[in-house]
């Protein structure tokens, strides 16, 4: 909805937004390159670093179909094995090891590719029917990459496969995830994305308003599937390795946990819900090492999460809303806010429930 | 000839498991249209009940009939079984009732976990596969060729029984009218002086009590692990779907077909590591192409 209003912003939110932003950005890139070198951030530090940037990927684009859109994706472990094995088969088999390290952008871009390539075979049939079928497809879709994966013996079968460089690093991670961010960002307030958040309140109304429904569901389930992918292969950059059974559902729940947690329909959600949960279950390995209890109740952990979030906060930690600064200015400081996040329509939104 | 004929046996022994198992999940979903992800490991956390029950039964003494072991083991596990499943649905589904669909669904997804991974961290039972002891003695006959055991007749039979049986509750008991009325319109129903809360539990446990049954049947035969919820939930849950979710006697007929898939999957491809790949592929065809399964009514969508 690019109504052409004009809008006063004021002078240190228009300085905050459009320099101090990408200044901060810039900073932080170098010091994610310098920290790590210097030693002042140790290996483990580093690890759970990248591994709270891909975290967040994984988040943001779960959260697209599952937030945003309202449908329910169970599978997307599944699309990102297929980043990941794609990735990793194109470094080691393909791309000379002398070319890796330049060529590892377009290296995860394939991998992102593929899984959205995958996703426009699945979500093509899937999304003739609404409500659990896509859960249901999305999970057999899940099963069925695993399932082939094991089969294929070339790729290394259920023992996995190897031999990727150790590619992912804490900059381009960092890379990564402002990349995702961007995109989602500018997805979820374009055109589009206006389609997908009114699928969510009423399919119904929304094809009446003349969103093409169908397109708008397969094009965001395809782009939430590339950012999967992209998120699998930066995974298998970092791990060096890769098995099926990495890939199953317990991954997908670890992906609802994170949005969940975080809140649906909110890109700052997301990154908080992957920060949180990453970090909750780093510390719970230390904590339950130094009370001596065994490891595997970290797995009992994660879904008695998700069950006591689905009760008692449905919404996650910032669900529905958004930070400020992921609003485009045009909308922020409106008189009559487009945008359904903003505190004015939800008041009047709740005025009206009240009325009827 | 014979060999086929042997295959078909098996595969009746292993659907009739998933049948009985596919019926909790189509009950559950036709009263409150959730799908249970649970029910796959509620259906494992019965073979341990079992497990354990025989186990401290052959401890006590060595002198009880069998018949009295294998009896008290199944109601044992059909007891347990039914008091876990109206735990899970009392705390964890009940206070959704009004939320979206969505959060119970994801919700039976964390439970499944819960109960896996607990099973796991748990020291006692831990991650190690058993076998549920020899409650009676199975003996093996063979006719022109085609080798059984009693036990395999008797996982068929019972099976056969317990599903017919669940079939007349359904279709001629006051409670069996209150389950399908409520499916039919969950709103009016509490006006025709119904508790739903009392009939959704009792769905609860009828879908666990069968589950427990067939949990006890395949502990003896096979060997159980805390995973095992995973795979054979999920074969079940695809018989279900394949039935038609919702529909009775369609997760009956989808329980053997999926055990014919599961036994003849080798017999045409080269190994049985195939046979998620095809039960699942099945599974996809079936939603592009019908989805609503083999015996399910298609639902009008109301505006």
């Amino acid at each position: 909805m690019d109504v052409p209003v004009s809008v006063k912003v004021p002078l240190a939110v228009k300085f905050w937004t459009r320099w101090c932003m990408k200044f901060l950005l810039c900073i932080i890139f170098a010091l994610t390159y310098i920290l790590p070198k210097t030693g002042i951030i140790n290996p483990y530090i580093d690890m759970v670093l990248i591994y709270i940037g891909i975290n967040i990927i994984l988040t943001i684009s779960l959260n697209l179909v599952n937030g945003y859109m309202g449908e329910f994706s169970v599978g997307h472990a599944g699309f990102m094995a297929l980043g990941a094995y794609t990735a990793s088969l194109l470094s080691v088999w393909v791309i000379p090891d002398s070319l890796n390290p330049y060529l590892f952008p377009f290296t995860v871009v394939i991998g992102g590719v593929i899984a959205g390539v995958f996703a426009l075979i699945v979500a093509f049939p899937s999304f003739r029917t609404r409500g659990d079928y896509l859960a249901i497809v999305t999970l057999a879709f899940n099963m069925i990459i695993k399932s082939a994966i094991e089969n294929i013996d070339g790729i290394g079968g259920p023992r996995g496969f190897m031999g990727m460089d150790k590619m992912t690093n804490l900059p381009w991670t960092f890379v990564w995830v402002c990349i995702t961010i961007f995109l989602a960002r500018n997805f979820i307030f374009s055109n589009l994305g206006r389609g997908v958040l009114s699928l969510r309140e009423d399919e119904t109304a929304a094809g009446l308003l003349s969103v093409n429904t169908r397109q708008v569901k397969v094009l965001t389930f395809v782009f939430s599937a590339f950012l999967a992918g992209i998120a699998g292969a930066l995974y298998a950059h970092e791990l060096q390795y890769i098995y099926p059974k990495g890939f199953t559902i317990a991954k997908s729940t670890d992906m609802l946990v994170m949005v969940y947690l975080g809140g649906i329909g909110s890109i700052g959600g997301s990154v908080m819900g992957a920060v949180v949960y990453t970090i909750v279950l780093e510390a719970l390995r230390s904590i339950l090492q130094f009370a001596g209890i065994s490891q595997e109740w970290r797995q009992v952990f994660a879904p008695l999460m998700l069950i006591f979030l689905m009760i008692y906060r449905p919404k996650g930690i910032m669900g529905m809303r958004e930070f400020p600064f992921l609003i485009p200015e045009a909308e922020r400081f409106q008189k009559i806010s487009l945008n359904p996040f903003s505190k004015k329509n939800r008041n009047r939104k709740k005025s009206e429930e009240v009325k009827s | 000839m014979q060999y086929y004929v042997q295959q078909i046996l098996n595969a009746l022994q292993v659907g009739s498991v998933y049948a009985l198992i596919a019926l909790g999940y189509t009950m559950v979903y036709g009263i409150l249209t959730l799908i249970n992800f649970a029910h796959g490991d509620i259906f494992m956390v019965s073979t341990y009940i079992a497990f354990f029950v025989s186990t401290l039964l052959l401890g006590l003494t060595h002198h009880l009939p069998p018949l009295f072991t294998f009896v008290a083991t199944l109601l044992a596990a059909m007891a347990g079984t039914s008091l876990v499943a109206v735990l899970i649905e009392r705390l964890a589904y009940k206070p959704l009732r009004t939320a979206p669909r969505i959060s119970c669904v994801i919700t039976a997804l964390g439970v499944g976990l819960l109960l896996e991974n607990f099973m796991v961290a748990f020291k006692p039972i831990g991650p190690d596969s058993r076998i549920i002891p020899a409650l009676f003695e199975s003996r093996n006959y063979s006719i022109a060729g085609v080798t059984f055991s009693t036990l395999q007749i008797m996982i068929i039979l019972i099976s056969g029984i317990a599903m017919v049986l669940l079939d007349l509750v359904v279709r001629k008991t006051m409670i069996g009218m209150a389950m399908r009325a409520i499916s039919w319109d969950k709103f009016t129903v509490p006006l025709m002086g119904i508790s739903v809360d009392t009939i959704i539990s009792i769905t609860f446990i009828l879908g666990a009590s069968v589950a427990a049954i067939g949990g006890t049947l395949y502990g003896m035969a096979y060997s159980i692990d805390p995973y095992m919820g995973i795979r054979i939930g999920w074969w079940a849950f695809i018989s279900a779907v394949v039935g038609g979710i919702g529909n009775i006697r369609g997760a009956m007929l989808g329980g053997y077909i999926l055990g014919f898939i599961e036994i003849f999957t080798p017999v045409f491809l080269p190994t049985s590591t195939y046979r998620d790949f095809v039960a699942f592929s099945l599974l996809l065809v079936l939603l592009i192409f019908k989805p609503t399964g083999i015996l399910g009514k298609p639902a009008v969508q109301k505006v």
